[in-house]
Order: structure tokens, then sequence, then C-alpha cells
């Protein structure tokens, strides 16, 4: 990666905001994120985290204020496949087992090279159950079993809504991991919590949602 | 750096998780096909068993009743997929939207639609539609069933937002099935009665080529729509 690369951030707003019925649902919003940040998004609920977060992924318009990716105004074709969203909805189909779904996760979004389904699996805590159908899993693991894309997919920017959310404290720890490996290779990544949240190596971002 | 799958892989990935998972739950494919069954049984009883009446009407018997079973099944061609979160992963993936979805229509064809066509002939038989039409039916169904699903799949897509979606669903989809129905009992009774019967199928042929173009367009575009909410 060139000093160029470093330089340019990977997503940057100004002044951004959603209006939902001419409301806005949060203050204009600042911020840079350079590859190799992790960003915590703070905001009591309803402060629009999820909001923000939906945005930035592309399932929301721009009502307001500008996005840019990697410098150019953000558009659906040029930040395709870059960017991971984990959303309070995993993504999974409860009827196939984590191994499955993975699979059509991979099947769309192209894999990390080296990483394979069952090593991913593994790593995330789930093995023994890669072919127990996700509908029999407890909230936790669902929660594990999606968080299961972030190792297997290739991607820059992680978006993680409520990451944290019905893990046990093995799974809090296993997140900062992904975090930390994952900023440590040149990915950014933006998460969201209400509770306080403690990262490995250092104090990330703070971006602080205010109504 | 990052290794995209091919076009024609994310297809058949798509493609494989939708017959799978219709594969999980068998017993929702069985229903249309037993409606469909229960459906044609009961008409000899009300109508009696008059082979001149049971042959003049069998074709249209057959044709409205599969496209009424597959109405059974079409509103659940998105829900689930809303419910769990896998539509947003669908419209975030580095594939287009419209052809992963004309999969999903495809996927949801061969699960709803196929079966019925399969015992379409047993159908038929039942109603004492002479052998020689069998064909007839058939290809008029194999055109017509996929112009269904795929101007359902439109109105599913449209009304994604909007809960208990199923009367909106039913009430919009009646017009735009009747030529559907008009072109295909017009080449099934043209073949009863001996008269050429190519052009309702070029017809239905017609508009099918259009749907299958068009809807998987406008089916994403209303998604993105139904998720931008």
């Amino acid at each position: 990666m060139t000093a160029a690369d470093t330089a340019l951030p990977l997503l940057e707003a100004r002044a951004l905001s959603f209006f939902r019925q001419d409301e806005p649902v949060f203050a204009p919003l600042d911020f840079r994120l350079h590859a190799g940040e992790l960003a915590l998004v703070e905001g009591d609920n309803g402060s629009g985290k999820t909001t923000l977060l939906r945005m930035l992924a592309g399932l929301l318009h721009i009502s307001a204020g500008e996005l840019h990716w990697r410098g150019e105004p953000m558009q659906r074709d040029r930040c395709a496949g870059e960017i991971l969203f984990l959303g309070h909805q995993l993504g999974l189909k409860a009827d196939l087992s984590p191994r499955e779904n993975l699979r059509i996760a991979a099947g769309l979004h192209g894999m990390r090279e080296g990483a394979g389904a069952a090593s991913v699996l593994a790593r995330i805590g789930l093995r023994g159950y890669e072919d127990e159908p996700v509908r029999r899993l407890s909230a936790g693991q669902k929660k594990r079993a999606a968080l299961a894309r972030l190792l297997l997919l290739p991607a820059s920017l992680w978006l993680l809504d409520e990451p944290y959310a019905n893990l046990d404290r093995i799974g809090i720890a296993l997140v900062n991991d992904l975090l930390e490996s994952h900023t440590d290779t040149g990915g950014a990544a933006m998460v969201t919590s209400h509770g306080t949240v403690s990262f490995h190596g250092g104090e990330p971002r703070r971006i602080r949602m205010h109504d | 750096m990052m290794n995209r799958p091919s076009l024609a892989s994310a297809c058949a990935a798509m493609l494989r998780r939708d017959l799978t998972l219709a594969w999980r739950r068998r017993g929702d494919i069985a229903m249309p096909v037993l409606y469909a069954l229960i459906v044609t049984m009961l008409f000899p009883f009300a109508l009696g068993p008059e082979d001149t009446l049971l042959q003049r009407i069998a074709g249209g018997v057959v044709l409205v009743t599969v496209l009424l079973a597959m109405l059974l099944a079409l509103d659940a061609m998105f829900a689930s997929d809303i419910e769990d979160g896998s539509l947003e992963q669908l419209v975030l993936a580095p594939q287009p939207l419209a052809l992963m979805l004309g999969m999903k229509i495809l996927a949801h064809w061969l699960a709803t639609a196929l079966p019925l066509i399969v015992i379409a002939p047993l159908m038929a038989a039942m109603l004492h539609l002479p052998g020689v039409v069998i064909p007839v039916l058939l290809l008029a169904l194999v055109l017509a069933t996929p112009l269904l699903s795929l101007l359902g799949a439109v109105l599913v897509a449209l009304t994604a937002g909007t809960r208990r979606s199923g009367m909106l669903l039913a009430l919009m989809l009646l017009p735009l099935c009747v030529p559907a129905v008009i072109f295909a009992a017009g080449a099934v009774a043209a073949a009863q009665q001996g008269l050429p019967w190519l052009a309702p199928v070029a017809w239905l042929a017609a508009a099918l080529v259009l749907a299958v173009v068009l809807a998987p367009l406008a089916c994403a575009a209303a998604l993105r729509i139904a998720l931008d909410a």
C-alpha cells in the first residue's frame, strides 16, 4: 500500500444526515475513516446508530450531506463487495446449516484467500455445529454463525451493528480479536454499541450520535 | 487481491440455495399440488360424469386450477428473505441484483409450478380431456406458469413493505393473469377443435420473453425501494 492510499480516507462523511418524514433522525455528522481505523458509534437507543450504518452500507438513501468512498462520491458499483454489513437481522437462513449459509455468502461475495468454511467455523467457535440447522442454534451461536462471514468474505470496511449482542465473554473477546486483526491488515470497521466496550490496542475513534 | 466469484457461480449458488430451502420444506411444495388435485377431482362430482360437458371444460379447469394453486405459494417468494435479513445481504452482494432475483424466481417456478405441470396430464385425464390435446395443454402451461411467476414476483416485490399484502397481491395479479389464461385456454380449445393453435401459443411465448427480461429488473428496483425505509 502506498502513502497516497493511506492518506485518502476510506470513508468520509460531510454533514451527513437522514430524514424520516422530514424529521432528522440524527444531527449532521462529519467524520473520516481511514484504512486501519476502528470507529465506535455511540448513542442511546433510538439515536440513529442503525440508520447511520444502513445508510453507509448503501441500503438507505442519503437525505442530506455527502458521503465519499476513497475520495469519490459513494456509488453502488464503486464500493460493491468492499463493504460487509452485519445488521440486527443476521441474514442467515434458519433451515440451512452454518456451513451452507457460509457457502452461499461465499458464492455471492467471493472468499478471502486461504480461508475455508470449516476453519472459519472452528475459529468462530462453532466446531461440532457446522451441519446443524441454524434454527436449532442458540442466539449467541447464531450471532457467531453470522460473524463467521467476517472471516470468510473479502471486504475492506466492516459495518457491524451491535456485534456484541447475545455474545458471552469469550464471544466478545473473539469479536475484539477479529476487529484487531482486520484493522492490522489494513481494513476499517465501524461498530455500534450502546454499552461500554473495551477494544484491544488503544482507544478507538468515537462517533457520538446526537438527536 | 480479491477474487470475485464469476456470475455463473453466483447464479448457481443462488439457485442451489433456494432449491435446498424448498427441499427442506417439502410439505409447502406438496400443498399446491394437493389443492390442484382436489379441486379437479371435485368437478366431476359437482357437474356429473357426462363426458361431453367435462371434455368441454377440461382445458380451462386445469389451467385455472394450476394458476390458482400457484397463487397460494406466490406471496412467500421474498417474505422470509426480508424477515431474516438475507435480502439485505443479497442487495449488498457485488452481483447484479436483477439476475440474482431472476434465479430466485426460477427456483420458485421449479419448486411450485413444475410439480403442477407434472400432474397436469393426470388432472386432464380425470376430466376426460382427449389425449391428443394434452401436449398442447402442457406447452401452454410451460409458457403460462413462468409468466405468472414473473408477474407475481414483481407484485410481491412491490407489496413487500406492506403488511397483510396477500389480499392486495391477489387483486393486483388478477387483471395481469387474464391475458395469460385467455391465450393458454385459447390454444387448448383450438387444439381440441382441430384448429391451428400456434398463434395463441406464440403470443404467450412473446409475453414470456418480455417478462423474463423486464420482471427481474422491476423486482430489483421495487425491493431496493422496500428496503430503503
